[in-house]
């Protein structure tokens, strides 16, 4: 960051070659997307109600509120690593990426878990409209996720040797922004799909 | 500053995980009438990104055209969702 301060200024960097600003165009971008194929959802549910319902019935809803706290949880860490960062303190950096990663993976079995019980079942995309939706936006948020994952073991190796240089913080910075978009996406993710459609144990 | 960030983000963590709680016991018991908790398990998810987006994303210090963008993201996802959910005639 530019202002080379302790403050917090996500954002306020108009530095050239700044990832920052790079990594909250492509966020911004990457929203507008997932609100695209959230509005979508919304009007395909509309037109088939009683699909959506019953297939969103039979989603685990404990798996997406499991993946909820993992997540968030994660996304915690993350934030402790970009203080440390702000602050130098090396092994600190180090420890919180590789609590966020560690926690994180419990994201990509948990999900494993729940694809695996659909493929067992023979429920796959094409089973109906609700299912398109649901591995399209799992999958495309599985993929982002991954990306995360990548970037977190990315800058733990990277800040192994270059925690000091002059343009970290930007990096680990970037790093956390995106992980946190995963995060927030999930929110979204978990109660347009696990939730919407529950049946409700003494609805009429 | 950094300290101050840590405690925010250590209370927003806290709100989030009793946030998801409520969800949780809003969808086991029968407490309240179906759309209206439906409705409302979408609002706590929309102050749930906020409060990501603000004190994890730290938007909240960024400058305020940026923090607009985002503001405006999260208004216009939640205002589609619960007019689509209100518009579908509920049934089976």
């Amino acid at each position: 960051m530019a202002t080379g301060s302790d403050a917090p200024s996500i954002g306020a960097s108009r530095e050239q070659g700044n990832p920052v600003s790079g990594i909250l165009t492509f966020i911004i971008a990457d929203l507008i997307v997932f609100a695209m194929l959230f509005t979508g959802f919304m009007v395909d549910r509309s037109h088939e109600l009683a699909v959506f319902n019953r297939s969103a019935n039979a989603l685990d809803f404990h798996l997406g509120l499991a993946n909820l706290l993992i997540l968030v949880t994660s996304g915690l860490c993350v934030v402790f690593a970009v203080s440390a960062a702000r602050e130098g303190r090396m092994t600190a950096i180090r420890n919180w990426i590789l609590v966020a990663f560690v926690i994180g993976a419990g994201f990509g079995v948990s999900k494993f878990v729940e694809w695996g019980d659909k493929f067992a079942h023979d429920i796959g995309m094409h089973t109906n409209a609700f299912y398109m939706y649901y591995f399209a936006l799992t999958g495309a948020h599985f993929l982002h996720f991954l990306g995360g994952m990548g970037a977190l073991a990315f800058i733990w190796f990277y800040s192994l040797r270059h925690a000091g240089a002059p343009d970290f913080r930007g990096k680990i910075e970037a790093v956390g922004l995106y992980w946190h978009m995963v995060d927030l996406l999930w929110v979204l993710i978990f109660p347009l799909l696990y939730v919407l459609g529950h049946q409700w144990p003494a609805c009429p | 500053m950094n300290e101050l960030f840590r405690q925010t983000a250590s209370k927003v963590w806290l709100l989030l995980m009793a946030a998801t709680f409520v969800t949780t016991w809003m969808l086991t018991k029968d407490a309240f009438p179906l759309r209206i908790a439906t409705i409302a398990i979408v609002l706590i998810a929309a102050i749930k990104v906020r409060l990501v987006l603000l004190h994890f994303m730290e938007l909240r210090h960024a400058p305020l055209p940026l923090r607009l963008v985002f503001e405006a993201w999260v208004i216009a996802v939640t205002g589609a969702l619960i007019a689509l959910y209100w518009l579908t005639p509920a049934a089976g």
